[in-house]
């Protein structure tokens, strides 16, 4: 996912634009088989999305399918209020506060894991496919391996402990391979030009690399906290008696067929969208204040 | 002169900064994995209690069981199928915009365009299928007014399709993102000498295109076989109760206590998933892959 960034930093640069199309400027048959193919999969990556936010405006007849009966906000009402579709107000509220401190935790640790990574030293391999096995591992079954660790010794199971763990173990490697696509990137001769310019370790670290990687650590923020508000499988058996959203939205896929689950779709996405351009506006504003100024030489 | 210390300085100077990582690492990621390794090989009262003994009944139990043949067969079946429909379309796109598309903002745009849904709620991204693929679902009623079809067709929702349709959905970002980036990193220079020795469209594909797209492969390959073996949400939920996965029987067994059984088989999925993770790994040095 790293390269998500590259591209947000403008950074990288699609190598080879056009050289397969001929020069002349007339397109090939395959661009047209391909732009279609592309059309294709943004409509079936957002059309059934915003089926789900259209049918969410139903009145109180509606259902689960299209057509559409009435237009209102009797649904977004219902899963406020209603007892009968769970604590959605509390779980929305733990997930919010939860999705904070992953967040900050993230940015903070995957920033430090990146300096390190920076230059080898002995160990870094372990650690490095340790972070990669806490990757690929099945969420349940760590999930499940938390629990049962935490029921051994002693400790209760909470949104904020167990599963705030479990969590940081899933947005931490995105987070630090986004670090290492953005710390690519960094010239070093920057920092050694700090140094010899009499900043300390520290000075160089809060003066020169982090505001050059800010926008990189706006991204790294921004994977730690939509993974955290989506995360499911690996707080299922951490998070203890209080739901966070995704569990109670499973527990609703089970129970409710009203559409109140898609209400409840509509708002998360919202949410959703709302850190993602907040965050992509952070880092167009971040490169906008920086105009005209040198980019980072582009490095390969 | 100082070369005789750095080293021990640069050790010392690269655990301080992952130490923080290796924090969070070991009590929520090797400590979960020992602890259910050590659950496989303990008995059970039936009531959730553990018994620490070390028995191998548990894997004896699991390998005996014909039902668990079945379910890594169903299992590797949507991997494989998921496999195969996210690389082909996840080459074609991430191909469509490196080499397609001509402005540097339009290929960015689009990009992000793709990304943006990796960003929201899974669950919702799923479920969002109900009103297109249901009975009554948008598909069935297109079918049905063009008069291709005069009965609903009920194998589009609560089956293996849509299971695959949700998992194809859900992953193909997850082969776009390292292919694009493998792709465009390809030397136009190397593609425009070979079109001016006359090479074919066909052959710049296989011999410059692909071959130098492998790592991104690889690393997508390693990605959504991962998720779809350790997945059991999209197959419970989108075959109506139909189908059942590895991971998907694991969690029946946690929600009746079978701890032992639920963990021995849980060791035998991450077995077979590392040696599938380290047989791609020796095709590819994903550190460099992701470093570069």
């Amino acid at each position: 996912m790293s390269d998500a960034i590259t591209t947000i930093d403008g950074v990288a640069m699609p190598a080879a634009r056009g050289a397969i199309a001929p020069r002349s400027g007339a397109r090939p048959w395959t661009f047209y088989a391909l732009a279609t193919l592309f059309a294709l999969y943004v409509l079936a990556l957002y059309g059934p999305m915003i089926c789900i936010y259209i049918l969410s405006f139903q009145d109180v007849r509606g259902g689960l399918v299209f057509p559409m009966k009435g237009h209102s906000l009797h649904w977004f009402v219902d899963l406020f209020t209603q007892v009968r579709t769970g604590d959605v107000k509390g779980s929305f509220d733990r997930s919010i506060k939860l999705a904070i401190l992953v967040t900050i935790l993230t940015v903070v640790i995957s920033f430090m894991a990146g300096l390190g990574f920076r230059r080898r030293f002995k160990g870094d391999g372990v650690v490095f496919y340790v972070m990669i096995g806490s990757l690929v591992a099945p969420g349940l079954v760590l999930g499940l391996g938390t629990g049962l660790l935490f029921q051994a010794l002693g400790i209760a199971t909470s949104w904020y402990g167990s599963a705030l763990g479990a969590q940081l173990s899933w947005t931490l490697p995105f987070g630090v391979l986004v670090m290492f696509a953005v710390m690519s990137r960094f010239d070093d001769a920057w920092e050694e030009a700090a140094r010899d310019l009499g900043a300390s370790r520290w000075q160089t670290i809060w003066l020169v690399i982090i505001p050059v990687l800010a926008p990189g650590l706006v991204a790294v923020a921004l994977f730690g906290f939509t993974l955290s508000y989506d995360e499911f499988a690996r707080s299922l058996q951490t998070a203890g008696s209080l739901n966070t959203l995704p569990l109670e939205i499973w527990s609703m896929t089970l129970n409710v067929t009203s559409p109140s689950l898609y209400a409840l779709g509509t708002v998360t996405t919202i949410v959703s969208f709302i850190i993602i351009g907040v965050s992509l506006g952070t880092i167009v504003l971040i490169q906008k204040k920086r105009g005209g100024r040198a980019m980072p030489p582009e490095r390969s | 002169m100082q070369t005789a210390f750095r080293p021990l300085r640069a050790n010392l100077a690269g655990w301080f900064f992952v130490s923080p990582l290796v924090v969070v690492l070991v009590p929520f990621f090797v400590a979960p994995i020992l602890v259910v390794l050590a659950a496989s090989f303990f008995s059970t009262d039936g009531f959730g209690g553990l018994t620490p003994t070390f028995t191998l009944a548990n894997y004896a139990e699991i390998l005996h069981s014909a039902l668990t043949l079945n379910l890594y067969l169903a299992t590797v079946k949507f991997t494989v199928l998921t496999w195969v429909f996210t690389l082909a379309i996840g080459f074609l796109v991430a191909y469509f915009l490196v080499f397609h598309v001509r402005s540097q903002l339009l290929a960015i745009g689009l990009f992000l365009v793709c990304t943006v849904p990796f960003w929201t709620s899974n669950i919702i991204r799923m479920i969002s299928w109900i009103p297109l693929l249901g009975k009554e679902g948008l598909i069935n009623d297109a079918l049905l007014a063009t008069g291709v079809i005069h009965q609903p067709l009920e194998v589009l929702l609560f089956s293996d399709l849509a299971v695959v349709i949700a998992y194809v959905h859900q992953l193909t970002i997850f082969m776009i993102v390292p292919i694009f980036n493998s792709m465009a990193r390809i030397d136009k220079k190397l593609i425009e000498a070979a079109v001016d020795a006359a090479a074919s469209r066909f052959d710049i594909m296989r011999l410059i295109v692909l071959p130098m797209s492998k790592n991104g492969i690889a690393l997508g390959t390693i990605f959504v076989v991962s998720i779809v073996m350790g997945d059991f949400f999209v197959v419970k939920v989108m075959s109506g109760g139909g189908s059942a996965s590895v991971v998907g029987a694991f969690y029946e067994d946690v929600g009746v206590l079978q701890y032992p059984t639920a963990a021995a088989s849980a060791v035998l999925l991450t077995l077979i998933l590392i040696a599938i993770v380290s047989l791609i790994l020796r095709t590819v040095d994903i550190r460099r892959e992701i470093t570069q």
